[in-house]
């Protein structure tokens, strides 16, 4: 039931993203997500549909799990396109008592909500293609130029590794806890807003003494295998880039060139 | 009063790349006041399979009957199954949430839409049924030692007064003399109140002395369904999926090799001790 959390799980099949350098697939995230601030008319949201569709096909992912993740931008999603619908100036369409969709509205609210989407899939499927672990060495490896002014990459990067890593367990954790409390009679689906909070406490009283424990553990873990930070830290698995990366980062600023291309002439 | 299983599949994660056979085509029933010991290697589904019971788990396919209901027709009461079919869960003391150990203990009792004098009644009986007495209701249940929680948490469910009690590993991490305590107190219930019981352990030695049935699970499938003294003589095919029969048994088959006159189906050390006894005064 709580499984339909896709965002910082890893799909495992074998795929030509898949197999990318995790650096190449932030950068491309990063080009995409700009790429979406850049476009202004339908021919650039169109270029950025083509793309990804692209890649989506190329992640070997069924497209089912990868929509998954948009249930829970839902909400964020009717909000923000509301407000976009029926709070714009400009030439009235439709006047409905107070409310009032005009041409201009109807434009923000389409594209914001294209925009909303398209981020959220395509941050998806970094997070589908690629281990948290890769993620985080990648992170760390290309923001590591931000350590020569202060900042402790590495144990920012280390401690995201391990908040992705734990997002499983504790879906886990909740499913088997909820079990455990329906199987002693508790209703977490009936009820008015103030009953289902109040029927959460059984849930999240056990589920945070737990977190806290599986904390607590892990520092003890980590501490007796004499992890002390970054300085001197050496990896297993060194980043190095392979040709399919060159060509892929040939892509991402081919689509980028494209894009900005778009925004200017049209 | 029986809980009849059919043709029951269960797959995990179904329809994406973590799916995961679980469960195939069990088959059972089992009759009001047994009790029904239920083994198999790590994985091959118990706890799977005993979540189907009181419907937490739905099957892929195939059906769970309750007193000749099915579970899965429309309308049907899935809260009412639960206080009917009691489910302890592997590591239940993870469950607890409340500030005092007599409060936890009433949370199920109290889900049943009871009166407040019924549920403290009940939650009272639970917890003395567990062998725990006032000294405790107002502690912490955070505070206890794992035995100590571990009933508390056995204590939640009794409380709902099941006619059904099922157990996965109540007596894993425990030490002897805790898991025996709790052992005899899940014996107790089952001979005095006539409540079935379902456990699923993996000491042999415990099938032996408490199940009159046992269910043998090897990757989701049910291999064998009888009582245990005729399970443990499929000894070798037990040993190839990773169990064993009772230390005794080995000690039995070994005598008989040497040529002692004693049966083969022999699983408790006491049964053993007064058949090698009785060979010996015969010899
Ligand atoms: N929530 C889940 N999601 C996906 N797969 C699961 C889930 N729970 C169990 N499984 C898988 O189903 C199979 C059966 O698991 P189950 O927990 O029923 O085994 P078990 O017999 O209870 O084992 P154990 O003796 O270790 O408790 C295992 O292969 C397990 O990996
Ligand atoms: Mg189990």
């Amino acid at each position: 039931m709580l499984r339909d959390i896709t965002l910082g799980q890893y799909y495992p099949v074998d795929s030509p993203v898949h197999r990318l350098d995790p650096r190449t697939k932030l950068f491309g995230t990063m080009v995409f997500i700009i790429s979406l601030f850049v476009a202004d008319s339908i021919w650039g949201y169109l270029a950025a549909t083509v793309a990804l569709g692209l890649v989506i096909r190329l992640t070997k992912v069924p497209f089912s799990f990868m929509v998954r993740g948009l249930r829970g931008i839902l909400v964020l999603l009717l909000i923000s396109v509301s407000f976009n619908l029926f709070l714009t100036d400009g030439q009235v369409l439709v006047q409905l008592w107070i409310f009032r969709i005009t041409w201009e509205g109807l434009r923000t609210a389409a594209f914001m909500a294209v925009r909303l989407i398209y981020l959220v899939l395509g941050s998806t499927v970094m997070t589908l293609t690629t281990t948290p672990n890769e993620l985080t060495d990648g992170l760390e490896k290309s923001l590591g130029f931000l350590g020569k002014v202060g900042v402790p990459v590495h144990e920012i990067s280390m401690m995201m590794s391990i908040a992705l890593r734990f997002i499983p367990i504790l879906v886990e954790e909740t499913d088997k806890i909820m079990k455990a409390q329906m199987a002693r009679g508790a209703d977490f689906e009936s009820g008015n807003l103030i009953q289902k909070a109040k029927a959460m406490v059984p849930l999240l009283v056990p589920l945070f003494i737990s977190a806290f424990r599986r904390a607590t553990d892990l520092a003890m873990a980590m501490e007796a295998r004499c992890y002390r930070g970054g300085s001197g830290r050496t990896k297993m698995k060194p980043l190095r880039y392979q040709s399919r990366d060159r060509i892929a980062y040939g892509a991402e600023l081919l689509y980028l060139a494209v894009m900005i291309g778009l925004a200017v002439v049209l | 009063m029986s809980i009849k299983v059919e043709h029951l599949n269960h797959i995990y994660g179904e329809g994406t790349a973590f799916s995961q056979y679980a469960l195939k085509d069990v088959n059972f029933t089992i009759e009001d006041g047994e009790f029904v010991g239920l083994i198999g290697h790590t994985g091959s589904g118990k706890s799977t399979l005993i979540q189907h019971l009181n419907g937490l788990l739905r099957a892929s396919s195939g059906a769970v009957y309750y007193n000749g209901e099915n579970i899965y027709a429309d309308g049907y009461d899935m809260k009412k199954l639960r206080s009917k079919v009691g489910l302890v869960f592997q590591y239940p003391e993870y469950q607890l949430f409340e500030v005092d150990v007599f409060s936890d203990v009433c949370f199920g009792p109290r889900n049943l839409g009871l009166e407040k004098e019924e549920v403290e009644a009940r939650a009272r009986e639970a917890l003395s049924l567990v062998g725990l007495d006032e000294s405790f209701y107002a502690q912490s249940p955070f505070e206890l030692s794992g035995g100590q929680k571990r009933r508390v948490a056995i204590a939640g469910v009794l409380a709902m007064e099941p006619e059904v009690l099922i157990l996965d590993e109540p007596t894993a991490g425990l030490d002897p003399r805790g898991r025996d305590e709790i052992l005899d107190k899940i014996s107790q219930l089952h001979r005095e109140k006539g409540m079935t019981i379902i456990l699923v352990s993996h000491s042999m030695e415990d099938m032996a002395r408490y199940a009159g049935r046992l269910i043998v699970m090897n990757h989701g499938e049910k291999v064998f369904d009888d009582a245990p003294k005729e399970v443990f003589k499929h000894y070798k095919e037990l040993e190839k999926m990773g169990l064993a029969a009772p230390q005794i048994t080995y000690v039995v088959h070994e005598l008989r090799e040497h040529g002692a006159e004693i049966a083969d189906d022999l699983t408790t050390v006491a049964e053993a001790r007064d058949a090698i006894l009785a060979a010996l005064r015969k010899g």
